[in-house]
């Protein structure tokens, strides 16, 4: 048919090989769908206008699933919101009576815009907040349960006119020009859109965007990079719904009546594999699963009835079935099939770099020799298991210190007591002077710690630069809106110039723009460092650093830290290789069955018949 | 309201309850061992009591042959994953897509029951193996995806299942007759038989479940499973087997609660659905893990479904669902440090 049916993407904009941006390509065949917007068939724009709602809804979702790794089944609830606070506020007459003498008839679908985003805020924000200490598919379930008490809600509440809902909604009126034909709302609908996924692009690319993407890759992880990960996932849920939300109240204007059906649970359902379809990871997928789910369940619903001799909801089935492939063999559906042609056709363009970049807070380091992490007769016990017993453990800034043990020891344990990621069953741990009893290790991190894992965690699809950079986000503040309205480009520019310093300062300054997986597990652990460091930390915990890595690769990482503890940073190591620990470490503490068996310089500790009883085996 | 009244909306209540508790039951066990948070879960429940309800009238209920389709179509995928180099288990293989298939079409086809239990029985048989087979289709090409895909994976083949329920049981509702007629008296309340019935199904299962996963072998080796995948794994407890053996009983219980549920209440190609998640909600006071509590919560559900229909009819299925805010708010107030997911 036309370009519209086709989302104004990289594909569909006349190009020659490596001479058009992708920033371009997208320019023009938006300017190609304004072009033909006034010449296209009445139900071709009917049908784009559709599909530039549900892509809105699905957006939010993209964010949701793809990016942020939850999900939503009652994203038609929040439309429904949307467009049932509007569709009252303009048609109750108590409503009209109480606001059109104060907004006048035409203010009254702001007034219904402003209600709806706000009672979906309301909403959305309880339920994040319900779930977002549980597990991650709480909420997806919640919103399942959500999703059919809503529905369920709107056919019953007599003032929203029970199962035959609101009619005589009045159309939107913008600077006097009406907006009741398809073709013209379709216009705002589209520009909202388009508004919409320019603001997302954006906040992607930001501080924001990568903590974001960092709830994906593992909450421990992006806490331990002080992510509040609990405050971002409630924002991304209520970002997504109201995104619905402002869908509903475009659909509200443009259909002019609302009913329960269109908010149902099924639809929920049906916008996630718009998502899904399109590619969750991708901002574009939604407006390509739209258009594709949209597209297919109107040709469905012109076959399937012929062909199975009877009438009824039976798209779902094939819908359900093409759910089911992409999430076996596409499991990124189908955008980034389209995006690797585009990389055949589209030049790749180097990010703008800031005209000037910001400043990132700095921290003063405490001077050398002052107690930086204390742990006092710490105790862990899991059930009848005893981890850690009555540990104490002091590291000062400028040394290095190092924790062994046979495996089993406890170590693990213990690193997670000190750095928040679980509490003391008994004793205290007090960081730089800070009693952290019940303390997130986002806490930790804000008052200077760095740590690396045992299993390397990285958010493996994206560039070395990005992990690094991550471990920036506590010396950066710009939040989502300024992101989203790209005012945030100096500090930007100053989080990724200090990622590229900690790179190169790692020796990885080769594979910078490289993704993380495709590092070997060496170089993955010294990324982890280079994140680690990109926070400014005073203390930095290593678990097992030097495992994987060549001879000169370790050589190379005992010189950094050492030149690190010159500069004044506590070091804690846990590490399996006593060569590189003995020839490193000033202190070190020796672990057996949770306990404590030795402390001491390493010649002491060589020394200590307990040690040797310990790692040889002594004589039973 | 009087005590009359109430105590026939809680006996209202528990009879509801009782196959509510079977649904959280049959969800906490799939999710234990297999990860899968079973949204068809309700499905189980229409196409056994529609099933039924067709082998009544004499008919041939479609869900015979959607069975035979499911067990060609895992046929064609184990030999085509044995000609790839995989392992197959043939044995099982062959009990779930021949023995059983073949069971149950010679019992619709041939036998033609007359009796209820006969129909019962047949329903069963019918309805037990859809469970490992869309287990085999839909959830182990997927085996390590995350628990949030599997749900995803889940609601998708939700929306097959009931497409499907319409597309075969058509949009009317059906009921069934009773097990049992009889009608008695305690204490001037009306009991009816069929409630007693259920009530006793519902407890004989959930005794005989316990028995399975405290004295049987496969029964422990689903538990350990539960416990600790990769420990079950690597002590040789097959993934498969643990998959198929939860799948078929979340089947046969699914389609045993469709048998108690036909005779109480008109059954419509989607009502499984509100079943199951009212399932999920009280397998959600229990944290998607604990037997007792998730028990615990569907007499709660059912009691409060059964008194708001008294009280707010038209907001009895929004009272019911809302409650799982209150219930996660509770569940989050013992969670303090975050976690990370599977």
């Amino acid at each position: 048919m036309s370009a519209v049916q086709t989302p104004p993407a990289r594909d569909t904009a006349p190009a020659a090989r490596g001479f058009v941006s992708r920033r371009q390509a997208t320019v023009a065949a938006v300017a190609l769908l304004a072009v033909a917007w006034g010449f296209l068939p009445e139900f071709t724009v009917v049908v784009a206008t559709y599909i530039g709602l549900y892509s809105l809804v699905a957006a939010g979702l993209v964010m949701l699933t793809g990016i942020g790794g939850m999900t939503s089944f009652g994203q038609a609830a929040f439309v429904g919101v949307g467009a049932y606070a509007t569709a009252w506020v303009c048609t109750s007459p108590m409503a009209v009576a109480a606001l059109g003498g104060i907004v006048g008839l035409q203010g009254l679908p702001w007034v219904g815009l402003a209600l709806g985003l706000l009672l979906t805020f309301a909403v959305a924000w309880t339920l994040g907040a319900v779930t977002v200490k549980l597990q991650g598919h709480y909420l997806p379930l919640c919103t399942i349960a959500w999703g059919l008490s809503l529905y369920y809600l709107f056919g019953n509440m007599d003032f929203l006119g029970g199962q035959t809902g609101i009619t005589g909604v009045p159309p939107l009126v913008v600077l006097g020009v009406s907006l009741a034909s398809p073709r013209a709302l379709g216009v705002v609908v589209w520009a909202v859109l388009l508004l919409a996924l320019w603001l997302l692009h954006n906040l992607l690319d930001s501080r924001e965007g990568r903590a974001i993407r960092a709830l994906k890759g593992g909450r421990v992880m992006a806490e331990s990079m002080g992510v509040d990960t609990a405050r971002y996932r409630i924002k991304l849920f209520v970002l997504a719904a109201l995104l619905a939300a402002m869908s509903g109240w475009l659909y509200a204007h443009m259909q002019r009546f609302v009913n329960p059906t269109p908010f149902n649970l099924n639809i929920g359902i049906e916008y996630l594999f718009m998502a899904v379809v399109g590619g969750a990871g991708h901002l574009w997928g939604a407006v390509l699963g739209a258009t594709v789910i949209t597209l297919l369940k109107e040709k469905l619903q012109d076959v399937l009835p012929g062909l199975l001799g009877t009438s009824g909801n039976f798209e779902v089935i094939v819908f359900g079935l093409l759910m089911l492939v992409v999430l076996q063999r596409f499991a990124d559906g189908l955008w980034p099939t389209l995006a690797r042609w585009g990389q055949r056709v589209f030049r790749d363009v180097p990010p703008r770099a800031a005209a000037q970049a910001g400043t990132l807070a700095q921290r003063t380091l405490p001077e050398a020799g002052t107690v930086v992490l204390e742990a006092r007769r710490v105790t862990k016990r899991f059930g009848g298991l005893v981890a850690n017993n009555a540990v104490d453990m002091t590291l000062r800034a400028g040394e290095i210190h190092a924790l062994i043990g046979p495996n089993g020891a406890g170590k693990s344990t213990f690193f997670n007591m000190i750095s928040g990621v679980d509490d003391p069953t008994e004793g205290e741990v007090r960081f730089m002077s800070q009693a952290m009893h019940r303390m997130p290790s986002r806490d930790f991190a804000a008052l200077g710690l760095g740590r690396t894992f045992q299993h390397v965690r990285l958010l493996g699809q994206r560039s070395v630069t990005e992990n690094v950079a991550l471990g920036a986000h506590r010396r950066a503040r710009r939040g989502w809106v300024a992101s989203m309205l790209g005012l945030d480009r100096a500090e930007e520019a100053a989080l990724r110039a200090e990622a590229q310093r900690q790179i190169v300062r790692c020796g990885l300054g080769a594979v910078a723009d490289a993704a993380a997986a495709s590092l070997p597990l060496g170089q993955q652990r010294v990324a982890e460092i280079a994140r680690a460091l990109a926070g400014q930390p005073a203390v930095l915990l290593l678990d097992e650093p030097a495992a994987g890595l060549r001879h000169l690769e370790k050589q190379a990482l005992a010189t950094l830290l050492a030149q690190l503890r010159a500069e004044g940073l506590g070091i804690l190591v846990v590490e399996h290789d006593m060569e590189f620990v003995m020839n490193l470490a000033d202190r070190i503490t020796v672990f057996e069955f949770g306990a404590v068996i030795a402390e001491g310089t390493p010649a002491q500790v060589q020394a200590d018949p307990r040690v040797l009883d310990a790692y040889l085996g002594g004589e039973a | 309201m009087d005590v009359q009244i109430a105590l026939l909306l809680a006996q209202d209540g528990l009879v509801n309850g009782a196959v509510y508790g079977l649904m959280a039951v049959a969800l906490v066990l799939v999710f234990s061992v297999t990860r899968v948070i079973f949204i068809p879960q309700g499905e189980f429940v229409a196409f056994g009591a529609l099933s039924m309800v067709a082998l009544q009238a004499g008919r041939v209920p479609p869900t015979l042959w959607l069975l035979l389709a499911l067990a060609a179509a895992v046929l064609v995928v184990e030999a085509w994953r044995w000609k790839r180099g995989v392992t197959v288990d043939w044995a099982s293989a062959l009990v779930w897509c021949v023995a059983l298939p073949l069971a149950a079409a010679a019992m619709v086809l041939a036998w033609r029951p007359a009796s209820l239990a006969g129909q019962a029985a047949a329903t069963l048989v019918l309805i037990t193996p859809l469970g490992p087979l869309l287990y085999r289709l839909a959830f182990r090409p997927l085996a390590q995806a995350t628990v949030l895909m599997l749900l995803i994976v889940s609601v998708a083949l939700h929306g097959v299942l009931v497409g499907l329920g319409l597309l075969f049981f058509g949009a009317e509702g059906s009921r069934t007759p009773a097990f049992s007629d009889a009608r008695f008296e305690v204490g001037g309340l009306q009991v009816t038989g069929q409630s007693l019935v259920v009530v006793g199904v519902t407890l004989t299962l959930v005794v005989l479940l316990f028995l399975f996963f405290g004295r049987s072998m496969i029964g422990k080796a689903l538990r350990a499973t539960a416990m600790n995948r990769v420990g079950a794994r690597l002590m040789g407890i097959p993934t498969e087997l643990s998959g198929d053996v939860s799948f078929a009983l979340a089947a046969l219980i699914g389609a045993v609660s469709g048998l108690l549920v036909a005779p109480l209440t008109t059954v419509y190609y989607d009502t499984g659905f509100l079943i199951g998640l009212k399932g999920f909600v009280a397998a959600i006071v229990g944290g998607l893990a604990s037997y007792p509590l998730a028990l615990l919560g569907a007499l709660l559900v059912g009691q409060l479904e059964s008194f708001s229909s008294f009280w707010a009819s038209a907001f009895k299925e929004v009272l019911v669902f809302t409650l799982i805010i209150p219930v996660l708010w509770w569940r989050s107030l013992r969670s303090h440090h975050v976690e990370d997911e599977e």
